[in-house]
């Protein structure tokens, strides 16, 4: 479904993101692991056009998408989330995910009809999958920090998308808002059958949902496949790269 | 719930537009002058503040469409020979026509860049205006124009401006509430989710600030109407400082906020100047009050008041 290859951006001559590749199947869900600054957000950034790479190509579904612009990333079928929380401050849950449901639905040109009619059911069917029902007029400031990377989810969520990147959606949880997001993660894979490319800290999280992994230091690819491959390749990696046992504890 | 706080809403708003309607009837000529001038400014204001307060853009330079607006109302009536009321049309589609353009170029641009920009190409359509002697009539302005007779009376200026104000606030107040409205306080809020979730935020904010330009036309065309002249001074930059301020004033997260603080402002100028040259030293207190002070502007505070009202109880 995703197609990377050696995907390359440096800034000022340091290379965060450097020959860099993946690949993931359709239904799938691939974790990136990396210490911190490998450049998992950047190369994230790369894929949804948020920042363009120097070099190397990105296909979604066959397409070549490099280098297009966000909207355009999205309007295929490719939503994410932040890894530092980057939702709407003055709209209320409700309008923030509303606002990505519309936008999916190209209504965003349309002048005169009430919002409030439009795209409700789409909205609270999202709301209540992610469980921010009961906040749902409240203003996203007002939420607690495990609410507002829900509510991350939930604005990628409303653009019904095929493809869902998550950039460390567990950072700052609680353990139980950390287990609650991790059911949700799996139901989105198997109730809407959505791929997931995600990349996350906690290694336990990590081994326990994802089909395939993609390590990430330096910028570079190390090394992808299953999780048995990691883990015993680690050794292999210790011996090329010291210290990267660090990421992987 | 919902809806009869929407029938209480609506019910305010039907008693304003009765008790604005019987004006004439008991106020006096210059009075009827000021509220038609207070109606028009805060159209202008509320223009203003769809691309502002709803939008996030710098529109620092918004008199040029208000501006532009009614010198295009005015020379069409003056010198087309045709119909007057094509003027009416004619004054908003050439500001549309401007904002788009100045839009356009201004819109790659970020924030503080977008504001100085559009200062600079709004002066420079000053200094056009201005400088024009022959087409423009310079810095004499135009004075008397010729209106058709049901709109030349005080009261008749006054109920046209009363009418196309109540019309134009509408359609602005459906725009902000439509799924267009909620992508552009999406985008004031965060451009850059904004295009993550497939919004095009450029074409997005350029449609707005066409919309904004129409309608600071719209006012200037009133202001002919009802002043029956036109100068360049009206699209001078310090106007479009008074109507950022009237937005802050009145409160630029509220729809009616920028009708409260132009009423404020216009009714201070007009007493002010009276008594005091020092206008500029008023403004510029005023508005470090309300940075202060009201950082919401007046129904900003009204708002935050009622609410711990309502949860006292
Ligand atoms: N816009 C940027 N400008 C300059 N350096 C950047 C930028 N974005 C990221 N970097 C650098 O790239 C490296 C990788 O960062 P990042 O992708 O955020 O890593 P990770 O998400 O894996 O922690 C870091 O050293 C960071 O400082
Ligand atoms: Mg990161």
């Amino acid at each position: 479904m995703l197609e990377v290859t050696s995907l390359s951006k440096s800034f000022d001559g340091f290379k965060a993101v450097n020959n860099a590749g993946l690949s993931v199947k359709d239904g799938e869900i691939v974790a990136v692991i990396g210490p911190n600054g490998a450049g998992k957000t950047t190369f994230f950034n790369l894929i949804t056009g948020v920042i363009r790479p120097d070099s190397g190509k990105v296909l979604f579904k066959g397409e070549d998408i490099t280098g297009l612009k966000p909207y355009q990333v999205c309007r295929r079928g490719i939503s994410r989330s932040f890894q530092v929380v980057n939702v709407f401050p003055r709209l209320s849950v409700f309008e923030n995910v509303q606002v990505s449901v519309l936008s999916r639905q190209k209504k965003t040109w349309n002048l005169f009809t009430p919002s409030s009619r439009l795209s409700v059911d789409d909205t609270e069917k999202i709301l209540e999958n992610v469980g921010l029902t009961d906040i749902r007029d409240a203003t996203s400031t007002a939420l607690s920090h495990g609410e507002r990377k829900v509510l991350e989810i939930a604005i990628a969520l409303g653009g019904n998308p095929e493809f869902l990147i998550l950039d460390e959606p567990t950072a700052g949880m609680s353990p139980e808002e950390t287990s609650r997001c991790i059911d949700l993660i799996k139901q989105l894979k198997e109730k809407l059958g959505i791929t997931i490319l995600f990349c996350e800290h906690d290694m336990e999280i990590v081994f326990s949902i994802s089909d395939r992994i993609m390590v990430m230091v330096r910028g570079s690819t190390i090394i992808e496949g299953t999780c048995n491959e990691v883990r015993c390749c680690q050794e292999v990696q210790d011996a090329y790269l010291g210290g990267i046992d660090v990421c992987l504890m | 719930m919902a809806g009869s706080f929407f029938r209480t809403k609506s019910l305010w708003v039907i008693i304003g537009l009765v008790i604005l309607f019987l004006f004439p009837v008991f106020l006096d000529r210059f009075y009827i002058y000021l509220a038609a001038i207070i109606l028009l400014t805060g159209l202008c204001a509320t223009s203003l503040n769809f691309v502002l307060g709803y939008g996030g853009a710098f529109q620092f330079h918004h008199a040029v469409f208000y501006g532009v607006g009614a010198y295009s109302a005015a020379l069409m009536v003056l010198k087309s020979g045709l119909s007057p009321w094509l003027g009416f049309v004619v004054g908003p589609s050439v500001a549309a026509i401007l904002g788009f353009i100045i839009g356009l170029i201004c819109v790659r641009l970020s924030k503080l860049y977008f504001g100085m920009l559009q200062i600079s190409l709004g002066s420079l359509v000053w200094a056009i205006v201005y400088r024009w002697y022959s087409f423009t009539g310079g810095d004499d302005g135009i004075h008397g124009i010729p209106l058709p007779d049901i709109i030349s009376s005080p009261n008749g200026a006054y109920y046209f401006t009363l009418i196309v104000t109540s019309v134009s606030m509408f359609i602005l107040y459906r725009m902000i509430k439509s799924p267009f409205g909620s992508a552009l306080q999406g985008i004031r809020d965060n451009p850059v989710r904004s295009e993550m979730i497939g919004v095009n935020v450029r074409q997005q904010q350029l449609l707005a600030l066409t919309i904004a330009g129409f309608f600071g036309g719209v006012a200037g065309s009133l202001f002919v109407v009802v002043d029956n002249t036109v100068f360049p001074d009206m699209m001078f930059w310090t106007v479009s400082l008074e109507l950022v301020i009237m937005c802050l004033l009145g409160g630029w997260l509220s729809f009616l906020g920028p009708i409260v603080g132009a009423a404020i402002i216009v009714i201070l100028r007009t007493y002010v100047s009276g008594v005091t040259v020092y206008w500029a030293l008023v403004l510029g207190i005023i508005m470090m009050l309300v940075i202060f002070f009201l950082p919401n502007g007046v129904l900003g505070y009204l708002d935050r008041f009622m609410k711990k009202k309502v949860r006292a109880r």
